[in-house]
Order: C-alpha cells, then sequence, then structure tokens
C-alpha cells in the first residue's frame, strides 16, 4: 500500500468472540479476520457483504466499541488504542441500523444531541448549547421546535436524521454508517442518502458505510469493498467493482441484486449460488467461499487465498483471478 | 375478454376499529387476476397492500374488519363463505406465504408432521401418499434429503431453507393463486435470488396465479407481468410491468422510481419524495399523495381522483394524469 497519509488505516483487524458449547468444549467465532482498508479523508468506503459476514463487526471493532483481539487501527497518522480511544471519539462517530432502539426514549431530542455536547464540553453557556443543539436540526433537516420532543413522536426518517444530528454533534471527521437506511422505506431511505451526501459536501466527512443493498452502496461510494465470512474478498474503486467484479463472490453477489428496470431484468444473467452461507464456527478449510464457489479446485481446498493486488488499486483474493 | 377472470376484487374496503378511531387500511381496491399471471403489488409501509391480501384471506385480526366490497374467485363472493368453507378453501385453491418464515412455522412441531398435515386437511389420501407427497414437493423446491429433513425441527433450517419449506407446504395442494407477501426481505441477496427464481419456476411448472406483495421495485420489475402501485389504502396506478416502469403517469409512482438508486456511469442525485406518510386515521379529503406531490393542483385537494384508463393495459388514479390526457386531447384536435 502507498505511503500516502489516509485518515483512516485498519491493518489486519481480528476480532474472535468466545463462544460457549456444551459443558467443556469452547470454540471461538472469528467474526473479522485478517481485515485491512484505508480510508481517505471526505471518501466513502462501501463494506458489503450478506448476513453474519461481519460488516457491522468491523464497524464497531474500528471503533473500539468491541476490543480487537488483534490488528491495529490508525486515525489521522495515530494509532488508537483501548487507553487513548477517549481522544479519538470526538473525531470517529457511528449511526445506527435501527433508529428505533438506537434513541433513549426517556430522553428529548434536545438531551439526545446535547449530550455528545455535554461529554466533550463543547459549549460555553447554556444559550450557546441551546444554539447548537437548533443548528444541528437545522443541519439535518429538522427544526428547532422539535427540540422539546421524544423520539416516539417521531416516524423512521425522522429518527434517524435524529441519530446523524447526535453524530454530528461533536464535528466528526469520520461516521461509521451501520446500515443506515435499510429499516426505511425507498422515498425516505433516498431522503436520508441525500441528506449523508450534502454532509460530506458540506463538512468533508469521511464514511465507512455499511449496507446489504449493494444499488445504496454503490450510489454512496467511491470504493468498495466485499466481505464473505469474516474476510475482505475483493476490494476497489466502486464502479469497476460493480461493472466487472472479479471475485467469484462478487460476482455473483451483484448477479443477484434485482433491477429496478423490466428490460434489464428480462436480459440478466443471474449467477445462482448454490446453498447457504457455512457457520463461521464451522469455518471451510482454505478459501471460505469454495463450498458455494463454481470455480472450486483442490488448491482452494489446501490454502487461503490472501488479497492481491490486480490492477491500481484493486485487490482480490481468489487463486483463480 | 368475455371469460370471468380467476379473481376479481371489486372496491374493497378494509378497517381497522382501534381506540383511537377507524383506521381506514384498504379504501376501496378493484382488480382482476388471471390464470397462471404474476400479479405484484408494491407500495411502502402502511399503503395497505398486505392488509389487501390479508382480507382476501381473511385472515384480518380481530380489530380488522372488510367494511365494503366483493371478492370473487371464478365468480364466487368469498367473503360469503362460512368460516368451515373459508378453511378448505384457504390452501387448496388460494394459499399464502410470508415474510418471516420463522415465525409462521411452529418451533415444536417437526417440518414433516406440519408439511403432512396440510396436505391431510385437503385431500384425502393414505399415509403413505401423504408421506410421498411430503418428500415430493421438498424435492420440488429444492431441499437436499427431503426423508432427512422432514424429521427435523424448523430451528435447523436457515431461513432461505424454510421459506423454501413454507412454499412447499402453500404449493401441496395445487392452488390457482399463491400470495406472496414480502417472500424475500428476510434473506439475503443470494439466498432471495435462489427463492425467486424457485418461485418463477414453479410457477412456470404448475401454472398457479402469483400476488406478489412486496416494498422493492427490483423484485417487483423481476418477477410480474402486471403491477399494482399503492398509496394510503388506494391503487395509484395499475398496468403491465413496462407501462409502469416507462411510462408512469401517477406522481407517486414517478417519485418511487426516481428515489432509488441506480448504477450508471454518472453520479446523479437522487430525487426523494418530502414529507411523510398519509396518516390512516385522518385521510384527507382529496388525493391521499396530494400532501407529498410535487405537482398538485387545487382539485386534488377536494376531490380524489378517480382510475382513469389510459390505454388497453395501464390505469391511473391522478388528477394531473387526467389534465395530461385532456391537453393531449386537444392537442390531437388542433392538430
Amino acid at each position: 500500500m502507498s505511503e500516502q497519509k489516509h485518515l483512516v488505516e485498519v491493518r489486519n483487524l481480528k476480532k474472535y468472540f468466545p463462544i460457549k458449547s456444551g459443558m467443556m468444549n469452547k470454540t471461538v467465532l472469528k467474526a473479522v479476520d485478517d481485515v485491512s482498508f484505508t480510508i481517505d479523508e471526505g471518501e466513502t468506503l462501501g463494506l458489503v457483504g450478506e448476513s453474519g459476514c461481519g460488516k457491522t463487526t468491523v464497524g464497531r471493532t474500528l471503533l473500539h466499541l468491541y476490543t480487537p483481539t488483534a490488528g491495529e487501527v490508525y486515525f489521522d497518522g495515530k494509532q488508537v488504542t483501548e487507553k487513548n480511544i477517549g481522544e479519538f471519539r470526538k473525531d470517529m462517530q457511528i449511526v445506527f441500523q435501527d433508529p428505533y432502539s438506537s434513541l433513549n426514549p426517556r430522553m428529548t431530542v434536545a438531551d439526545i444531541i446535547g449530550e455528545p455536547l455535554d461529554i466533550h464540553k463543547l459549549y460555553a453557556n447554556k444559550q450557546e448549547r441551546a444554539d447548537k443543539i437548533n443548528e444541528l436540526l437545522t443541519l439535518v433537516g429538522l427544526n428547532s421546535e422539535h427540540a422539546n420532543r421524544y423520539a416516539h413522536e417521531f416516524s423512521g426518517g425522522q429518527r434517524q436524521r435524529i441519530g446523524i444530528a447526535r453524530a454530528l454533534a461533536v464535528n466528526p471527521r469520520f461516521i461509521v454508517c451501520d446500515e443506515p437506511v435499510s429499516a426505511l422505506d425507498v422515498s425516505i431511505q433516498a431522503q436520508i442518502i441525500n441528506t449523508f451526501e450534502d454532509l460530506q459536501q458540506k463538512l468533508g466527512i469521511a464514511y465507512l458505510f455499511i449496507a446489504h443493498d449493494l444499488l445504496v452502496v454503490q450510489h454512496m461510494s467511491r470504493r468498495i469493498a466485499v466481505m464473505y465470512l469474516g474476510r475482505v474478498v475483493e476490494i476497489g474503486p466502486a464502479r469497476d467493482i460493480i461493472n466487472s467484479p472479479i471475485h467469484p463472490y462478487s460476482e455473483s453477489l451483484i448477479s443477484a441484486i434485482p433491477m429496478p428496470d423490466p428490460e434489464t431484468a428480462r436480459h440478466k444473467n443471474r449467477i445462482i449460488l448454490e446453498g447457504d452461507v457455512p457457520s463461521p464456527l464451522r469455518m471451510p478449510k482454505g478459501c471460505p467461499f469454495r463450498t458455494r464457489c463454481r470455480y472450486a479446485t483442490k488448491e482452494c481446498e489446501e490454502s487461503r487465498p490472501a488479497l492481491r493486488e490486480i490492477s491500481p488499486g484493486r485487490f482480490v483474493a481468489c487463486h483463480h483471478r | 375478454m368475455s371469460e370471468t377472470p380467476l379473481l376479481q376484487v371489486k372496491n374493497l374496503h378494509t378497517s381497522f376499529f382501534t381506540d383511537a378511531g377507524e383506521v381506514k387500511a384498504v379504501n376501496g381496491i378493484s382488480y382482476n387476476l388471471d390464470a397462471g399471471r404474476v400479479l405484484g403489488i408494491v407500495g411502502e409501509s402502511g399503503s395497505g397492500k398486505s392488509v389487501s391480501a390479508y382480507s382476501i384471506m381473511r385472515i384480518l385480526t380481530d380489530t380488522g374488519r372488510v367494511t365494503e366490497g366483493e371478492v370473487l374467485f371464478k365468480g364466487e363472493n368469498i367473503l360469503n363463505y362460512t368460516p368451515q368453507q373459508m378453511q378448505k378453501f384457504r390452501g387448496s385453491r388460494i394459499s399464502m406465504i410470508f415474510q418471516d418464515p420463522m415465525t409462521c412455522l411452529n418451533p415444536t412441531f417437526t417440518i414433516g408432521s406440519q408439511l403432512k398435515e396440510a396436505i391431510r386437511i385437503h385431500t384425502n389420501r393414505t399415509k403413505e401418499e401423504i408421506e410421498a407427497r411430503a418428500v415430493e414437493m421438498l424435492q420440488l423446491v429444492g431441499v437436499n434429503e427431503p426423508e432427512r429433513r422432514l424429521r427435523q425441527y424448523p430451528h435447523e433450517h436457515s431461513g432461505g431453507m424454510r421459506q423454501r419449506v413454507m412454499i412447499a407446504m402453500a404449493l401441496a395442494c395445487e392452488p390457482d393463486i399463491l400470495i406472496a407477501d414480502e417472500p424475500t426481505t428476510a434473506l439475503d441477496v443470494t439466498i432471495q435470488a435462489q427463492i425467486l427464481e424457485l418461485m418463477q419456476s414453479l410457477q412456470k411448472k404448475m401454472g398457479m396465479a402469483i400476488i406478489m406483495i412486496t416494498h422493492d421495485l427490483g423484485v417487483i420489475a423481476d418477477m410480474c407481468d402486471e403491477i399494482i402501485v399503492m398509496y394510503g389504502g388506494k391503487v395509484c396506478e395499475r398496468g403491465t410491468a413496462d407501462e409502469i416502469f416507462y411510462n408512469p403517469r401517477h406522481e407517486y409512482t414517478k417519485g418511487l422510481i426516481r428515489s432509488i438508486p441506480r448504477i450508471s456511469e454518472k453520479h446523479e442525485k437522487l430525487v426523494p419524495i418530502g414529507g411523510s406518510p398519509v396518516d390512516l386515521l385522518n385521510l384527507p379529503k382529496g388525493c391521499a399523495f396530494a400532501a407529498r406531490c410535487d405537482h398538485a393542483m387545487k382539485i386534488c385537494l377536494e376531490q380524489p381522483p378517480e382510475e382513469v384508463e389510459v390505454n388497453d393495459c395501464h390505469i391511473a388514479a391522478c388528477w394531473n394524469n387526467v389534465r395530461r390526457m385532456m391537453e393531449e386531447q386537444k392537442g390531437g384536435e388542433e392538430a
């Protein structure tokens, strides 16, 4: 990888969860296994994959919401550790998927958004605090009248805006967006996507945009990383990955997107994958994808393919590509 | 067409009587479904798409009631059926699959006993025949090792497998219509592709009609011959897939299509629909969508639009469409 300074750099990140099965048996669930990527200032990296592939765990481990099992995270060139994570909380924020459970029902909107301001002491007096809250509400498309209401009085889309305002309160330079639009209706989804884009343009925030909806991810991101069973199998420029995926898994994932266009749907060649994703507790030996891969050979069974640079900025983990 | 359609829904109204008042979930929808066709019903949450299907199956909750309208199956109004008649009817003539296959399967019974129950109720086969049919159905929906699977419990299956079992159960008695309520929403993309492919191939093989209810325009475009777009319990627009996607006439449909991200070379900004969904407790006097519509006119606020025929295979209920058609007609006369 180049020596250029990245805003966020993740090196060989691992997160294993211990699982108790039976009396004596202890196994580990390798939710994230050796993941590396970088995100530049003001850039969006999309992270896609199916449920259980570890994409949410990547986001949370990166922010030290989960303690990493191994690996390093750098922010703006400085290493983020368990001890100094407090210093970085102001710069790195998160927006959660479920706008219903991620807002405290007993707090008013003003208190929800005000809490990060309180913690980081970002105001001099009460008036300044109130002004800041109003400013944030306006920024995300709500208004000052909303400040004294409770979360349950809002629709899903509005709640997600409150969640975004809370993340923005501390002027972060980087936000992990964990499936922020998947609980919303299509028409509301577009409103929130546009809000994210406007904020990025205005404030130059970088996003790690985690989602399972590829159409949304390709719309939002400059680069995309595809995950399968805890590992990144392909990473590269969004357009290249969507138009010409190289890894067999990305290939079938992209061919499986139902296109909202009858003409395309009629001429589409869907690559249907056999079977289900294996349980991460019984990870196949070698390449994790080989049990469903149509190109799998003996080699895939024996050794695990490493992420190789195929063209500038394009990395693929496959023996046959 | 002179033949009676397989299913005719006529001016169906369904309300829920809650403590807060009457929630008008479905407000006069009508459509026909011919044998062997795939009809898609698309809309956002609260548009009444699922409730309209529950009304047909008569599986509404206690507070819900069909207040007006008819549902004719081969010319017979099934809303007049007795509960006993209805029980015979469900599963054998029309069956239904749901979004979440986990909550639809009883976790305390094996897959086999649930699947065989469905067959036993509607046919008078012997025990061996029922067993054979159950195995055959599982094979048909692509479940491997069907004999072993029959003895397993729902929790031993993945989401995709469970949805296959639900489909097997629904199709075991060869119904004329399969209603699929968001059948793939809870599934991952690659599993969704498997299930859609399966439904398409079974539809070809068995020739049943499908009513596909979903919020996903991609799934609709993939599967359906005809599409109904619903908003606020009403039909906005109805037409063939091509008409709806390439010649939308209702402002809501246009908005929906503009608001989904597409794969394109240039980064195009999405055009969302402003505002939030209509309150079913206080439906407006005029068009339900008027409050969110950029092109709303005075009449939209005062009078609900009527369904107008755009062409043989396309109907829209939008005053803007009426205006457009009048202008086109006028233009045509002048020329």
